[in-house]
């Protein structure tokens, strides 16, 4: 198991990503921005941060990126992809996941330990959430433009077809995010973005390891891909 | 070269909380009777061919799904 965790400038938490995936199983190596090919690698992480300073909007100059041009390839495939933070940004923008992220509700930077409540998939071949439950897993949430939205019609859609991955739990939205939404996947299930830092949750020192059990979901999507 | 500029804004019905907050400091300094405040950005370019600057718009000036655009040329 290899995972590839991607660095852009004004990444700042990549280097958590990379000790979550070791302590998850496995390898994993940093891809810088400007590296085209993800051969051998078995799961990808967009880490947090600010890529390219998040000039013009989050996320919105980093999916340019020619690591992001692999990533897309990768997902199409049926590659496992983690987005966290600046990285769900990203991949929104990138059009790998539906809605966008916009500045929270309440214009303050957010950053405290939250309760997400795993919401069930799809069936197959995607990366189980569910696996990743208990009654809720504790991980902490730093952001500043966290606040997802998409259309009404949208949120209807992927809720219907499962794509809502996790949710804040009751009284806990942080953002003003719609319905609650902390995290969303793609149809196929394969690509999973999420505000909150399960990088961040993974040594008890810290006050908890939830953050683990979604590294291992991606992991074991990893295996099976 | 043509000179142009580049109106971005928030959607209607999506909720500006910059926007709010500038409309919420007005009546402290004084200035009543201002209402709807939207905080957006604008960019100032020039291009040799104006006629992609939508496409540009498009796909990386704004995000159609939560911005709408506006292209001066000047």
């Amino acid at each position: 198991m290899i995972w590839g965790v991607l660095q852009f400038p004004g990444s700042c938490d990549e280097r958590d990503a990379l000790h979550a995936c070791e302590l998850s199983g496995g390898e994993a190596r940093l891809i810088w921005h400007e590296e085209r090919g993800l051969e051998g690698i078995d799961a990808v992480v967009v880490p947090g941060g600010f890529s390219y300073g998040d000039y013009l909007r989050a996320g919105a100059i980093a999916r340019f990126s020619p690591a992001m041009e692999a990533v897309a390839e990768f997902a199409a495939g049926g590659g496992p992809v983690l987005g966290i933070c600046n990285g769900f940004q990203v991949l929104c923008e990138a059009a790998l996941l539906p809605g966008a992220l916009l500045l929270n509700e309440r214009m303050r930077f957010v950053c405290r330990q939250l309760d997400l409540i795993a919401v069930d998939g799809p069936e197959t071949g995607h990366i189980d959430t569910i696996a990743a439950r208990r009654p809720a897993l504790s991980i902490p949430a730093k952001h500043g433009e966290g606040r997802y939205w998409a259309p009404d019609e949208v949120l209807d859609e992927i809720e219907a077809r499962g794509q809502v991955a996790y949710r804040y739990a009751p009284g806990q939205n942080p953002n003003g995010s719609a319905r609650d939404i902390a995290g969303v996947r793609n149809e196929a299930g394969n690509v999973l973005g999420l505000m909150p830092h399960p990088e961040h949750a993974v040594d008890p020192l810290t006050g908890s390891t939830d953050g683990l059990r979604i590294f291992e979901a991606v992991a074991a999507a990893g295996v099976a891909a | 070269m043509t000179r142009a500029r580049v109106l971005i804004r928030p959607k209607e019905g999506i909720l500006d909380p910059q926007g709010k907050a500038v409309e919420r400091a007005l009546p402290a300094l004084g200035f009543e009777g201002i209402e709807h405040v939207r905080v957006g950005r604008m960019v100032e370019l020039e291009a040799e061919d104006p006629a992609r600057l939508a496409e540009l718009c498009e796909k990386l000036l704004a995000n159609p799904l939560i911005e709408d655009y506006e292209i001066v040329t000047l």
